[in-house]
């Protein structure tokens, strides 16, 4: 994990020192990823230079609605978190994991090298690093750990971005998890009005720190900066209770509200694929014609679907309303059982990308006999 | 450069040895691991897997003190064990495990032991039977209480001779009754019923179909042995049996981690929950 900041003292820079910071990373071996527009959408995705970011963009984002808005002026990291997250970096969709030879007498089952990409990400955001040290503890924190993660997570250099402002969407403030970033990260950056101030999160920085830093942050500009995400947390209206969810929901294992979410809910598994945790996958034989060479490819799989609790009696979730609960149940609160840790980080992903609008604050809040 | 954790997805070769059929579908495969180091512990499963097809969970029912001579015995129900109906001796196939936890054999020495297994459940558990019987002495009365749907489909019947011989009261049941069948027809929660135990000295490993198994331990507890001396043996989807997968979690717990044996006072509620 990335040990825990501050190392040095904020720095201040002119915003073009991005492009250096940029360069500089990509003279030392590491493809640069950044938010770009695509398709709609801001998308993690690599860039070479600061014109690709999607300067003065704003995501609107509701329950089962993104709409993207452009000013003429305004900063870099207008926008918050769009459908991707880090997960797909260390856990990819679709991965070999055992390569299976056949050979004279029998097979030969050989593990592939993982890949050990360089990868700095620009404008990582306090929720996603939360769900970055989750998954930490999913794949490398159990008995068995996961050598592709180990491998794609160590080649991650991340640079933070204090979100200036929140979607109607975002409850991390709840959670916790943000929106100010507080560790996790290599470099964090703070966008002002006419420049950034940069922090080391990490002794990794101190190069690039000095590269780019034109004078130390004056006590204003510090002020200025401690602010933005605090008015960013001043926004959100969504929240989570996280001390109390947890037996909120498993006290209420029978609540009826299961049953009224299952009639909204198309079991579409949109929520698991955009989630930054969610972690289930399948394992997956592929084979050439001949049968001499197959792959056990892992990929993404979700508990919305009917296969994912298959046993030889039939699945143990067969109808939406038990797939539904055990999606959020696993999310907020037998998480903390099994990781010490929510598996929700807040960032309001699910809420968004819902096809139907479903919006996991106000199912919880329904079954505290709350709003609903 | 970072150092790399090893991959849980190696797999090991292991050659088909003998394959017996046993009762209608259901077959024992005998398995040898040429130079591999293996030991389990009675309840664990296994991990097999046919190149092209996949890989199925499936528990070990053979004796822990002899591991070299490792037995499945498999239902074929699904894809994968279907296919290994194919096999013949001298094939190989895939292995990863031992994988989950075992039942308690060591920590209840000096017990009064019931064994309620229904169909295909006596199979993880006759690895603990056999633990039982190599160190008779440590244990007080045994009884195996088993049943099958019909007399053909009682699992190890050549077996029962020699357990009953090693001071264990083996008593059957089915489902269904033949012209032939002398032994009780009904469920295995009669035999229980019937079974004189000292609640205070008892402990029960159960073994079958869900709904068996909860009215097992509901009956054991209604006589007065405490759920935590009741174990059961749980089955969800396993897919990579390393807690990394997502596929088997029940509650709190990942099946293939922290189960397949679980205390029932640890799962009594959720296991009342339907479709958990
Ligand atoms: S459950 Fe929803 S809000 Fe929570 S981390 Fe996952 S996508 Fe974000
Ligand atoms: S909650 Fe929404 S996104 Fe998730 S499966 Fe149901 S309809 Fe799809």
């Amino acid at each position: 994990m990335t040990p825990a900041p501050p190392p040095g003292p904020p720095w201040w820079m002119k915003k073009p020192a991005l492009q250096t910071l940029i360069d500089r990373l990509r003279a030392d071996g590491y493809e640069v990823l950044g938010p770009r527009m695509a398709d709609g959408a801001i998308t993690l995705a690599p860039l070479t230079n600061l014109a690709h970011l999607p300067r003065g963009v704003r995501d609107d984002q509701q329950p089962g609605r993104y709409r993207l808005t452009m000013a003429d002026d305004g900063g870099y990291f207008d926008h918050v978190v769009g459908p991707h997250s880090l997960k797909p970096l260390v856990f990819p969709p679709r991965t070999t994991v055992l390569e299976v030879l056949r050979v004279r007498d029998g097979w030969e089952y050989r593990t592939p090298e993982p890949p050990q990409p360089k990868r700095a990400i620009l404008g990582v955001r306090a929720c996603d690093l939360h769900a970055l040290a989750i998954q930490d503890r999913v794949f490398l924190g159990g008995a068995y750990r996961d050598p592709e993660y180990a491998a794609r997570r160590a080649g991650l250099f991340l640079i933070a971005v204090n979100c200036s402002r929140s979607a109607p969407t975002c409850f991390c403030a709840s959670m916790n998890t943000g929106p100010a970033v507080r560790g996790g990260a290599d470099l964090i950056l703070t966008e002002l009005t006419d420049g950034f101030l940069g922090v080391a999160g990490s002794d990794r920085a101190a190069p690039y720190l000095a590269a780019v830093g034109e004078r130390p942050a004056s006590p204003e500009e510090q002020a200025e900066a401690a602010a933005i995400p605090q008015r960013a947390a001043a926004q959100q209206t969504r929240r989570i209770d996280p001390t109390t969810v947890h037996d909120t929901l498993m006290n209420n294992l029978e609540h009826r509200r299961w049953a009224d979410v299952a009639k909204r809910c198309l079991s579409c598994a949109n929520c698991t694929m955009v989630c930054p945790t969610c972690f289930c996958s399948t394992v997956n034989d592929v084979s050439d014609l001949v049968g001499t060479h197959t792959r056990r490819q892992r990929v993404w799989e979700s508990c919305f679907n009917e296969e994912h609790s298959h046993t030889a009696g039939g699945p143990v979730h067969p109808t939406t309303k038990s797939r539904y609960r055990q999606w959020l149940t696993h999310k907020l609160a037998t998480w903390i059982d099994q990781f010490g840790t929510s598996g929700c980080v807040g960032c309001g992903r699910c809420i968004t990308w819902c096809p139907v609008g479903i919006d996991i604050t106000e199912e919880v809040a329904a079954m505290e006999g709350g709003r609903v | 450069m970072t150092v790399l954790p090893p991959s849980p997805w190696q797999t090991i070769p292991a050659r088909v040895r003998a394959i017996t059929p046993e009762v209608p579908d259901v077959t024992t495969y005998d398995l040898e691991l040429p130079g591999a180091d293996y030991a389990f512990r009675p309840g664990q499963f296994n991990m097999l897997y046919l190149a092209g097809v996949g890989e199925v969970a499936i528990s070990i029912s053979s004796d822990p003190a002899t591991p070299q001579q490792l037995r499945h015995t498999i239902r074929a129900v699904g894809n994968v064990t279907r296919a290994l109906t194919r096999l013949t001796a001298g094939d190989t196939l895939g292995l990863r495990g031992p994988f989950g936890t075992a039942w308690p054999v060591e920590a209840v020495r000096g017990h009064d032991i019931v064994i309620v297994a229904g169909g295909l459940g006596l199979a993880p558990l006759r690895p603990a039977i056999y633990h039982l019987i190599r160190h008779r002495p440590d244990y007080g009365r045994i009884a195996v209480l088993y049943g099958a749907r019909t007399p053909a489909d009682l699992l190890y019947a050549h077996e029962y001779d020699w357990w009953q011989a090693a001071d264990i009261d083996v008593q059957l049941t089915v489902d269904v009754g033949t012209p032939t069948w002398r032994g009780a027809i009904g469920f295995v929660t009669t035999l229980l019923a019937q079974q004189p135990l000292e609640p205070a000295r008892t402990v029960v490993f159960t073994c079958g179909p869900e709904v068996m198994m909860r009215f097992v331990a509901t009956g054991a507890v209604n006589r007065g042995v405490a759920a935590e001396r009741i174990f059961v043996s749980l089955e969800r989807n396993m897919n990579c049996a390393v807690a990394l997968c997502g596929h088997c979690q029940f509650g709190p717990s990942f099946v293939c981690q922290d189960g397949p044996v679980f205390a029932y006072a640890n799962v009594r509620r959720l296991l009342l929950v339907e479709n958990l």
